[in-house]
């Protein structure tokens, strides 16, 4: 008995017409598939992607130059270089980080006491040449401000688990 | 005059064996940068030489150079298709030297996560696999299921791919508010779509004949092979370390083990996709069972204080320093700690000296045992079961090479 099934089931190619019946269902479903560079996918506050160093309201940088960062990051990105400003207010006067070297795991934002290095929202940060991604404190802080609107509203939503 | 001049030239006959080809490093079938060179006899494989090392990065010797915290990240990049399970591994191991237990929300949240890990995995590996055989739909609608899950991976930790979530202690951030919901509703509609993957594949009578009796194993041969994971447990083999040794609350949860009989590639198929399903119901246990609580152990010597607390209390600020820059110090000792990861045991042999960096972290990879087998498994099959045994067993290179 269970041959003649097999063979009959076999023979009318079930299993493949009932394949092409469920390929035909799916056919008629709406799309799921976003148009790229004009619509997005969604990202959490907690997205890690480019690098910013943010500046209090009055415009003055945060980052202290306590170098935890630069402790903490475990592909040694980040180059640092301090020196008393001349008000007397510790600051940097290196802040390279070599996009390249990074992993993106987070663990500067974590380590900052200020809040001055975060990783932004921003993933799309390709250039062409290697070069470009060496970045410098110049091209942070400009991320910085560029960002800063999104960048205070995503921390202020992860506040309360950080 | 030259020596020569004597010597007539004759006609020699050298035999060179011409069927010895390349497959990979860029076979898309190769699952990365496997190179495996195939001797042939007709379109029959004699022999399958794999050579590994093409994504070799030396992360075992870079983390003997890191501190606790930081090699973490590390542990993302050794099986890329499922990096929370292999943090897990480390996370387990750590805490076992150090003599701490993470609270019962991070050991929930972990489970979960773990199993959200384990789908991810299998969804990739079932739909490429049929790929490598010819079928193309299954890869274009698991991806879709695939895409949902990475973004409650990156609501939770920041990171599509390589998260840096599971901490020695802990998790990093306990998961934003409405995630869980999210989660659960997406734990109701996914047995739907592991149907409809099955009604392409279990019974399609191509995906049959390509796969039915090839590569078969022997429960006796897996052991020997030291398999593990879903390759094993399709040999007949009733083995998983969830529980077998149960860790975090594995112990709580009801789940079943499929097992196969015949140990072939069809088997272990079949293995994940059961999987699949049975990771699902592991999911929905943690959430119901997960309750509000602390997410990292409350020792500030081995966990970060909340960033509040830092901002206000001077000792708060005084152990965020110490542990984001010297870290903690773990005592001497060793431990082999192995987790169930997707692909199959994950373990870590982690050797501490009472510093801050590990004296030695030698990482047991699942793939090793498995790509090793292949010159047993292709032995007299044609040059396209290659493609379907490799599928079958799912190596990846990153933790091969390392």
């Amino acid at each position: 008995m269970a041959f003649l099934d097999r063979t009959a089931r076999s023979l009318v190619l079930g299993e493949l017409v009932a394949g092409m019946a469920l390929t035909l269902r799916y056919f008629f479903k709406p799309k799921v598939t976003i148009n790229y560079p004009y619509e997005k996918g969604p990202i959490s506050p907690r997205f890690k992607g480019e690098h910013a160093l943010r500046r209090y309201p009055n415009g003055e940088e945060r980052c202290i130059a306590c170098k935890l960062c630069e402790a903490i990051c475990p592909a040694q990105a980040i180059t640092i270089e301090a020196e008393p400003r001349d008000d007397g207010s510790r600051r940097t006067t290196r802040y390279d980080i070599d996009m390249t070297k990074c992993i993106y795991c987070g663990l500067c934002e974590e380590a900052c006491p200020v809040d001055a290095i975060v990783e932004g929202p921003n993933f799309e940060f390709a250039t062409e040449t290697r070069e470009e991604l060496m970045y410098n404190k110049d091209k942070l802080l400009a991320n910085g401000d560029r960002w800063e609107p999104e960048l205070a509203r995503r921390l202020e939503l992860d506040a309360p688990y950080r | 005059m030259s020596v020569t001049a004597g010597i007539t030239p004759s006609a020699r006959t050298v035999e060179i064996d011409s069927h010895s080809i390349n497959f990979g490093p860029q076979h898309p079938a190769a699952h990365g940068v496997l190179r495996l060179i195939l001797e042939l006899d007709g379109e029959v494989v004699e022999r399958a030489d794999p050579h590994i090392g093409l994504l070799h990065r030396g992360t075992e010797k870079l983390i003997e150079y890191k501190t606790y915290m930081q090699a973490v990240p590390y542990f993302d990049r050794l099986d890329y298709v499922s990096p929370m399970c292999e943090e897990h591994a480390f996370a387990l191991a750590v805490e076992k030297l150090l003599g701490i237990t993470a609270p019962d929300r991070a050991q929930w949240i972990r489970v979960l996560f773990a199993e959200i890990t384990r789908v991810l995995n299998h969804l990739l590996n079932l739909t490429t696999y049929a790929l490598d055989v010819g079928a193309i739909t299954p890869a274009l609608w698991g991806f879709e299921e695939r895409e949902k899950l990475m973004e409650f991976h990156e609501a939770a930790s920041g990171a599509r791919l390589h998260a840096n979530y599971f901490r020695p202690g802990g998790v990093s951030k306990d998961l934003p508010a409405g995630l869980m919901d999210k989660i659960a509703a997406w734990a109701e509609t996914f047995p739907k779509f592991i149907d409809d993957l099955e009604g392409l594949l279990t019974n399609n009578r191509i995906w049959k004949q390509r796969t039915v009796d090839i590569g078969v194993f022997s429960a006796e041969q897996a052991l020997a092979w030291g398999f593990s994971g879903p390759p094993l447990r399709a040999s007949g083999v009733p083995w998983d370390l969830r529980r077998s040794q149960p860790y975090d609350k594995y112990a709580e949860v009801d789940f079943q083990i499929p097992v196969g009989r015949n140990g072939d590639c069809y088997d272990r198929y079949l293995m994940r996709v059961y999987e699949t399903r049975e990771s699902v119901k592991i999911m929905k246990q943690a959430l119901a069972k997960m309750k509000p609580g602390p997410i990292k152990v409350q020792d500030r010597k081995f966990s970060p204080p909340s960033r509040g607390e830092m901002k206000r209390s001077m000792e708060a600020l005084i152990h965020h320093f110490k542990l984001y820059t010297e870290g903690y110090h773990v005592p001497a000792g060793a431990t082999y700690t192995a987790v169930e990861s997707p692909k199959g045991e994950f373990g870590v042999y982690l050797v501490a000296d009472g510093t801050n960096k590990p004296y030695r972290c030698k990482i047991r990879s699942t793939g090793f045992a498995f790509l090793q087998a292949t010159d047993v498994m292709t032995k007299r099959h044609m040059l396209a079961d290659v493609c379907a045994i490799i599928g079958s067993l799912d190596v990846v290179f990153g933790e091969i090479d390392r």
